[in-house]
């Protein structure tokens, strides 16, 4: 970090917990788990250096929680895990959406269900972002395809954290996580660092509102409640009126959907005139550039939207594409999760088709993409 | 001290929702006193944390202060992200047993292992009461409870004497019958260096009253006093004898290290090695 901007050859997972370091976190509470370990084992060396704390709890569960416990001191605070972790962690998930605190997740994507095959990639994971605490819920994640945006969209993480009051995903995967690449740090007047937006001292209200409500932090005096249960502006518990639970959940809704424009981030390449469409996220996209190069060989132009927020789903983008194309190809390392969402979003506009591989950490590769690419166009044909 | 103690002082203006006869409301009278006491005017140098059930509203949104209404059993884990963040507030923790002992027990055990400074109030209804007079980990065997209606056939666990295993620097049992003993114990355990643990049996007559067979509230608190001894009472007593007796008295009082004092020496151990380098 300096006025110049450095170059670093780093393992996704570093450059994940550097970004972290950079965005300001200030508590990290984690619990071992492959594919996931060396975000913390880095930030364990690091953080302490700084000042900061970092500590291994009992379970994911205690370490959600006592990253929640932490924000609410007014730190930025983070935990990461892989599957099985996140699974366990769905709860305080849905409590720090409720209680508007704002933290961050990293999810490693690994092969499940269950243990499945820890050590080797998966996909699997999107839904269970988007649907996996109980209730209504909306969901920020970001799912990075190379270290480089290991490090970039941490970054972001914290600051759409600390913007909107919620709890943010890092949706990674065991390749992007575990593979070496260049990372170009920009300078640090160059890095965009959001912090939250703290109350004046007149202030009483502090949840629920549309608009984003100032966060207090405990021992400042505010006497702040804060629940899980249904609570009004002021964090009083409502556990049975309707209109108090009604005002309060479209609110927190709001504050994230009024702002998706703003949150949606996509990338695409090729679109112009393109015959298919490729929607890809993560790992799989690195497929993509070079499937286009093949695809000119075989006289077929494909062009790709990227997402690089899954959550919220980039639906103009995709819709956009939709209506250039012939056919829509979405391969994911899963039994189809991307996939239903593109056919909602595209609407019977164009058809889409799955492009699916599970297990042994294996990717799609360009060639396979391009034939699955080939034979749907020739399905149309 | 000159004013008088008042409880409305450090209370919000919200009627309480317990029950008639129920003892969180005795605890929240002799914790409040106890702060009172240690000259504490309002509760501004603490910070409640609590997870699910009757007695983690007792802070929430009750006491005038920061209080933090976690999921179930899951109050000490932010209490530990609030306490390493803030080692100059008082964190207090309020749970049930079933809160505490039952789906948070892990917690509470690392907790105690670390020595976190904390302090956690356990108020043993010995049921889940919230939830209708289900049998907790507490509940004394053969109780007839909604799921264990021809009587619990589980033995109870000793949660004191587990956080004294477990390396707690203040442990306690009190009933809520014992009033003076408890605020005394409640006292001692918010100036304990580390972790202290305060549990208070007190009378559920709603959900374990009913479901147990008690005619009413001063029913179980007959029932109390009369099955209540002294550790040192307990001592001479067989192990088969104890089985429905709760043993009073405090379990541990020592000091040693605490865990914020562990965590920051070893930040200020990173922060000379980064130096060096």
């Amino acid at each position: 970090m300096g006025k110049m901007s450095t170059t670093r050859f780093w393992q996704g997972n570093e450059a994940c917990a550097e970004a972290a370091i950079v965005a300001g976190c200030q508590f990290f509470a984690g619990y071992p788990i492959t594919p996931a370990s060396e975000i913390f084992e880095h930030l364990a060396r690091k953080l302490p250096q700084a000042g900061r704390i970092t500590i291994q709890m009992e379970d994911e569960i205690a370490s959600l929680g006592t990253v929640i416990g932490a924000s609410w001191t007014g730190a930025k605070a983070m935990t990461a895990t892989s599957g099985p972790g996140f699974s366990l962690m769905q709860e305080l998930i849905g409590y720090a959406f409720m209680t508007e605190t704002p933290c961050v997740v990293a999810d490693v994507q690994r092969a499940g269900p269950s243990t499945g095959q820890a050590t080797k990639c998966g996909q699997g994971d999107v839904m269970q972002v988007r649907w996996g605490t109980h209730g209504d819920y909306v969901s920020i994640a970001l799912s990075p395809n190379s270290v480089q945006e290991m490090f970039d969209l941490t970054i972001r993480a914290f600051n759409l954290a600390e913007t909107y009051r919620t709890p943010v995903v890092l949706l990674a995967d065991e390749i992007i996580a575990h593979m070496r690449e260049q990372v170009v740090i920009p300078p640090s007047n160059q890095i965009e660092i959001v912090n939250r937006k703290k109350p004046k001292p007149t202030d009483k209200t502090f949840f629920g509102s549309e608009n984003i409500a100032p966060m207090p932090s405990v021992g400042e005096g505010y006497n702040v409640p804060v629940t899980g249960s249904t609570h009004n502006e002021y964090g009083h518990r409502f556990t049975a009126d309707r209109t108090v639970h009604e005002k309060l959940v479209k609110n927190l809704f709001r504050k994230i959907r009024n702002n998706a424009e703003k949150i949606v981030d996509y990338e695409t390449y090729n679109i112009d005139d393109c015959d298919v469409g490729v929607v890809s996220f993560g790992c799989t996209s690195r497929a993509i550039y070079e499937t286009v190069e093949l695809a000119k060989e075989r006289d077929l132009t494909v062009g790709s939207v990227r997402l690089k927020t899954i959550w919220p789903f980039p639906e103009e983008a995709v819709r956009n594409i939709a209506q250039n194309v012939k056919v829509i190809v979405v391969p994911e390392l899963n039994m189809r999760e991307v996939f239903y969402e593109v056919e909602r979003v595209v609407h019977g506009a164009v058809p889409v088709v799955p492009v699916n591989k599970i297990g042994g950490g294996e990717m799609i590769t360009p060639e396979e993409l391009l034939e699955e690419i080939v034979r749907s166009v020739k399905k149309i044909d | 001290m000159t004013e008088a103690f008042t409880v409305r002082e450090y209370l919000r203006d919200i009627k309480l929702p317990f029950c008639a006869g129920c003892g969180c409301v005795t605890v929240i009278s002799h914790f409040l006193r106890a702060a009172y006491e240690l000259g504490h005017k309002d509760l501004s140098k603490f910070v409640f944390c609590s997870g699910i059930g009757c007695a983690a509203w007792i802070p929430s949104p009750h006491f005038k202060a920061d209080s933090i209404h976690t999921t179930h059993g899951r109050s000490i884990p932010a209490a530990t992200g609030i306490k390493l963040m803030r080692p100059d507030l008082n964190v207090v923790v309020f749970g049930g047993d079933g809160d505490i002992a039952g789906i948070g027990l892990s917690h509470l055990i690392h907790a105690a292992r670390r020595n976190l400074d904390i302090i956690v109030v356990m108020v043993n209804n010995m049921i889940y009461g919230m939830t209708g007079g289900q049998v907790a980990p507490t509940t004394p065997l053969e109780t007839k409870t909604t799921t264990t209606p021809y009587g619990s056939f589980e033995n109870p666990l000793d949660v004191p004497s587990l956080v004294v295993t477990a390396g707690a620097s203040y442990a306690a049992r009190w009933t809520t019958i014992h009033g003076e003993q408890l605020k005394e114990a409640l006292k001692k355990a918010l100036t304990t260096k580390g972790f202290a643990f305060v549990e208070a049996v007190s009378p559920c007559p709603t959900a374990f009253g009913k479901r147990a067979g008690f005619e009413d509230v001063a029913e179980i608190i007959r029932w109390l006093r009369e099955n209540s001894l002294s550790l040192e009472e307990a001592e001479k007593m067989a192990a088969e004898d104890l089985v429905k007796k709760i043993v009073v008295g405090e379990y541990v009082d020592r000091e040693s290290s605490t865990f914020t004092e562990a965590v920051y020496k070893t930040i200020q151990k990173a922060e000379k090695s980064a130096k060096k380098k």
